[in-house]
């Protein structure tokens, strides 16, 4: 990045756009000490790499021959028969509560925690912004069982009457229609509400440390344009920060998706002859619930291949966000040095 | 459109920290102002006080006037936002916005005074960046990153920035001290343009280049170490630099100091 202090001849190369050429460097010496610390440090890269790279190889691996034996359609079927000669099941119910708990969550902790990060670098006072910021971090060390236990015995009490408030207004659109069973605090919606929560100290987090690095001098020259402090932030701090914003809603939302126990405390699983819903105030199962629910029943390699194949999904949707994410930040990259 | 700079007895803190004091000037307008003197005596303070952007440093406050033709720019009344849309700017260094594009960064001023017809925009950056000896050297990429230019076209871009909104004032704060001599004589060669349409005042650390661009030199110096900056001597660039009155302006531009 041009905006950090100081100046290197390499920041000057005619490919350089500021960044180090591909290539390492030929700063290393040969000395026993470069030798050991360059060994660790390429040995721990390597280290990494292979063990995401076992991790898929091992879901692969236990997943196909349950995959093979699925007499119903993986993607597509509801059911969820792991047991026995001609085993169906199918994961679209589970994709579909993983989905819409994360966007909700989602929906609510990025704009909240950009928000708290604006508040905690742009607008508190000096005495108050390092006390706010740690008790946002002291959420990120809640432990996830806390979370789900609080939600189920105190904010879900409340969340009754919002939830049949929402259905009074909204219930019209499937989406928001609420019946009363499960009750509300087991409805997805409200697995999503829990979930922001736990994920707004992660985005907060992250997006304070960017919003605390933009320059002074960008944030001054949009003052002397005759910004008002909320125009000098959307000319000068968000777009800055925009890239550390969408890091933080990634390293959340894989939170979001994987998170399991919380979720397996809140959520009502639907029983499988209950046909098929849209609303978000319905019960349902995310791909970590199921399979921490069902964790007993992994007794035979067809069964545990099947819930296998199941976290398999998993690991390919948050590989997918991430990529996502990736080639967002890298479009505008030019744009954000 | 150019106008006339008053300060009258100019305290400046920091905090409870008296940084500067007793300061009183009079720039005409259509007229180049230089403020030298050694570092940390306060010429980049007084030039903030001129837009209000003293204030954005917490504990930033003035005491005594600064009035722009007959108006106070410290009344209660004064919206501070105001003041810095007929007071422009231009830092030490260049700091177009990192995220926005050429086009968008001459723009931006007028934008945020929710100016959205594109023809009247496209008019105002041409308009600008002509204003600002850029216009050859970027007409074929204005959508390319402001960051993406040489330190000298990144500052000329500002200045267009500055210049967009039609400011009565200019302020530039050291606008060549992170430039190569020649991005200096293409600076220099534009404020001397630019003078005949606006009042510039400039900070700049250079004597040649105060001698050579401004119609008006001050000098401002520490009463003694740790005491607070005050302005010595004001006069005509001619006389500051041929006879100046006060000796330790001569010492000073003799390069005798201290």
């Amino acid at each position: 990045m041009s905006s950090i202090t100081g100046h290197s001849a390499i920041d000057e190369l005619p490919t350089g756009d500021g960044r180090p050429p591909l290539e390492a460097d030929q700063a290393g010496t040969g000395r026993l000490g470069d030798r050991i610390f360059g060994g660790l440090a390429t040995g721990s890269g390597i280290l990494v790499i292979a063990l995401v790279t076992l991790v898929g190889v091992f879901l692969v691996w236990q997943a196909v021959p349950s995959l093979l034996n699925n007499d119903a359609n993986f993607l597509t079927s509801r059911e969820w028969v792991t047991a026995g000669e001609n085993p169906r099941f199918g994961i679209v119910d589970l994709l579909w509560a993983t989905i819409i708990t994360s966007i909700i969550a989602m929906l609510i902790a990025v704009p909240l925690g950009v928000a708290v990060a604006l508040f905690i670098t742009q607008y508190a006072p000096g005495w108050l912004s390092k006390p706010a910021a740690t008790l946002v971090d002291l959420l990120a060390a809640v432990p996830s069982i806390v979370y789900g236990l609080w939600g189920l015995q105190v904010a879900g009490e409340y969340f009754e009457p919002v939830a049949r408030f929402t259905d009074t207004v909204l219930g019209w659109l499937p989406f928001f229609t609420y019946t009363g069973t499960p009750s509300a605090k087991s409805t997805l919606a409200f697995a999503g509400i829990i979930l922001a929560i736990m994920i707004l100290p992660i985005v907060t987090a992250i997006s304070r440390e960017v919003f605390a690095q933009v320059p002074t001098t960008h944030k001054e020259g949009a003052l002397a344009l005759g910004a008002t402090k909320w125009e000098m932030i959307r000319t000068a701090v968000l777009p800055f920060g925009k890239p550390g914003i969408i890091s933080a809603a990634m390293l959340g939302l894989g939170r979001a998706l994987g998170e399991t126990l919380a979720v397996t405390l809140l959520l009502s699983a639907l029983n499988a002859s209950e046909s098929f819903n849209w609303s978000i105030f319905g019960g349902g199962e995310t791909f970590a619930s199921r399979i921490a629910n069902d964790a007993g029943e992994f007794d035979s390699a067809q069964k545990t291949g099947a819930y296998i194949a199941a976290g398999l999904v998993l690991f390919i949707l948050t590989f997918i966000v991430n990529a996502a994410a990736r080639v967002v930040i890298e479009r505008r990259k030019a744009f954000s040095e | 459109m150019a106008k006339r700079i008053d300060v009258k007895d100019l305290d400046i803190y920091y905090g409870d920290f008296k940084a500067v004091e007793g300061v009183s000037l009079t720039v005409e307008p259509r007229s180049v102002t230089a403020f030298i003197g050694p570092s940390g005596c306060g010429k980049s303070t007084v030039l903030r006080t001129l837009n209000r952007m003293h204030e954005v440093i917490p504990g930033g406050r003035v005491d005594g006037t600064v009035a722009l033709d007959d108006q106070d720019l410290y009344a209660p009344s004064m919206d501070p936002v105001a003041v810095r849309r007929t007071v422009g700017m231009v830092f030490q260094r260049p700091n177009p916005f990192p995220t926005m594009s050429i086009r968008d960064n001459v723009a931006a001023g007028l934008k945020l005074n929710g100016v959205k017809n594109k023809k009247q925009l496209d008019e105002v950056v041409e308009k600008s960046l002509k204003g600002a000896n850029l216009w050859n050297e970027v007409k074929d990429r204005l959508d390319k990153p402001g960051a993406g230019l040489s330190g000298g076209q990144q500052q000329r871009l500002c200045i267009a920035r500055a210049i967009a909104v039609d400011p009565q004032v200019l302020l530039m704060d050291e606008p060549c001290s992170a430039l190569d001599p020649i991005s200096t004589l293409a600076i220099e060669d534009l404020i001397n343009e630019l003078k005949s349409k606006y009042t510039v005042v400039i900070v700049t650390h250079n004597m040649q280049q105060a001698a050579r661009v401004s119609d008006q030199t001050a000098f401002f110096n520490l009463k003694a170490t740790g005491q607070p900056g005050r302005l010595v001597e004001v006069d005509d660039t001619q006389k500051i630099f041929s006879n100046p009155t006060e000796k330790a302006t001569e010492d000073y531009i003799s390069g005798r100091f201290g």
